[in-house]
């Protein structure tokens, strides 16, 4: 078994469009939940979000690429631009058939799609651009990427919902630890804040009219975002022979399913999640220092998620910091795990905690350490990223500090 | 004859519980009737619907919200009140 380091992050989310941005906003516990700016907001009952703004993709790509990438590729592709330029790699040659990409998305073309039914429904077009389907198909993504870098070996997108990207990051760093491959770009990416997105949300009445506020006893529910977060998941060996510097190790990982409900979290499913996780990573719960919750603000998920994180860990739950950065950058849904991966490197690297911002009231449900409001300073040698689904599809990641 | 909304009402929450709206109570929680946290959602949009209002309700905490769902009979008389409070 190969060891997994992460050697290059990137990302665009509602705090920043980079990884320093993305951090700082954390540091300061910063919210990028704003009003929307999007068409028929005036028709939606909820009105906020966690939205990139001042995207301007022309600044990025060109007129023939913009006509083929889905604003939900067009984040992957930033976020990846980022992280292969940290990292210093090139595909080119050998590497890149032994390099692939494996990305999570749970919508891929939302945009694409609510765009072009508007014109053939609302506006009673009989045609569409002839790109529609190969820029709304959901593994768009991770083919433009195996394009832009020559990425040559496996590369396909996994739709989890909101486990998504940690599924995806969990099968990388498999694939890399097995010897299959020498690096992955791996993360996700999500797009789904116009009307049609955000109106199938509504419509199951678990969405905040004015905050996420996870944890906290006033929490009314969670808020969408948008965005990504790509990572060069790469071979120990491979990246110290090339004197790579090393983010984090990545060192266990383990999914569940609940088999239950489609909807309701399981505590059991998810505690099987986080056990399994650290069991593959031969790791004892009490060297756990940080965890990146899941925390998406609803009523079911953080009681439900704390009382997971009690069974698994015992005595030591009290001990351990546990933070939902969903209070920041919104819930990007399919990307969440992969934009929630940078606070666990930053916890691991800097010894820097993200906060849980707009934290007012203690839940007795919730009776564990989530970091309140403002960052905290703490060395931490292990931390989990939990992603826990509708379907009842649980993912859990554990890194390490290089 | 009309139907009153009250018997439309029963007649939602009977259809989602899979009952005779004659075994539903006014008196009868959602629970009770075996309705679950996605039946209730789901009662909810086909109240909307049939009587073209909108209900505020958010299930992250029922208790809180301003329609009481705490029995039949609550939320029969909240969706009274709602659709008095139409506009004409």
């Amino acid at each position: 078994m190969n060891r997994v380091v992460i050697t290059g992050a990137g990302t665009i989310n509602a705090l920043a469009h980079d990884v320093p941005g993305t951090l700082e906003a954390f540091r300061e516990g910063r919210c990028g939940i704003t009003d929307l700016d999007i068409r028929d907001r005036d028709r939606l009952s909820i009105q906020i979000g966690g939205q990139v703004h001042n995207w301007d993709p022309e600044v990025h790509f060109n007129r023939q690429q913009i006509v083929l990438y889905d604003k939900f590729t067009q984040f992957t592709l930033l976020a990846a631009r980022e992280a292969v330029a940290q990292a210093g790699l090139n595909f080119d040659g050998h590497l890149g058939y032994d390099s692939g990409v494996v990305l999570g998305t749970a919508g891929g073309g939302v945009n694409t799609w609510d765009e072009n039914y508007r014109a053939v429904y609302e506006e009673g077009k009989n045609r569409v651009h002839p790109f529609v389907v190969p820029k709304l198909m959901n593994n768009a993504a991770a083919s433009h990427l195996s394009m832009e870098f020559n990425l040559k070996g496996p590369a396909f997108s996994v739709a989890t919902a909101c486990a998504s990207s940690n599924h995806a990051m969990g099968l990388a760093f498999q694939m890399v630890r097995s010897g299959s491959v020498k690096a992955m770009l791996t993360g996700g990416s999500e797009s789904m804040l116009c009307f049609g997105g955000i109106k199938a949300w509504e419509g199951l009445r678990v969405m905040s009219k004015d905050a996420c506020r996870p944890f906290s006893l006033n929490r009314n529910g969670m808020v969408q975002g948008e965005g990504a977060a790509i990572f060069v998941f790469e071979d120990y060996a491979h990246a110290r022979a090339r004197g790579a510097e090393i983010l984090a190790e990545v060192v266990g990982f383990a999914m569940t399913s609940d088999a239950s409900d489609i909807v309701m979290p399981s505590k059991q499913g998810a505690a099987r999640a986080i056990g399994g996780a650290l069991r593959d990573a031969r790791i004892s719960g009490d060297q756990v220092g940080y965890i990146n919750a899941h925390g998406t603000g609803t009523a079911a998920n953080d009681k439900t998620e704390c009382a997971a994180v009690a069974d698994v860990f015992g005595p030591h739950a009290d001990r351990l910091m546990i933070s939902s950065t969903k209070s920041m950058h919104g819930h990007l849904i399919g990307g969440t795990g992969a934009v929630e991966l940078l606070a666990c490197i930053m916890a691991l690297r800097d010894g820097v905690i993200a906060p849980t911002i707009g934290y007012e009231e203690p839940d007795p449900e919730c009776a564990l350490d989530v970091v309140p409001n403002t960052a905290r300073t703490a060395q931490v040698d292990v931390a989990l990223s939990n992603a826990f689904a509708f379907g009842g599809l649980n993912a859990v990641l554990a890194l390490r500090r290089a | 004859m009309a139907q009153t909304v009250k018997d439309r009402v029963v007649a939602i929450i009977a259809e989602q519980a899979v009952l005779e709206p004659s075994d539903i109570r006014q008196d009868s929680t959602l629970e009770s009737l075996g309705i679950d946290s996605l039946g209730l959602v789901e009662s909810i949009f086909a109240i909307e619907e049939a009587f073209d209002i909108s209900v505020p309700f958010n299930a992250n905490d029922p208790s809180e919200s301003d329609f009481d769902i705490s029995t039949v009979g609550s939320i029969v008389a909240a969706v009274e009140a709602l659709v008095a409070a139409r506009p004409a």
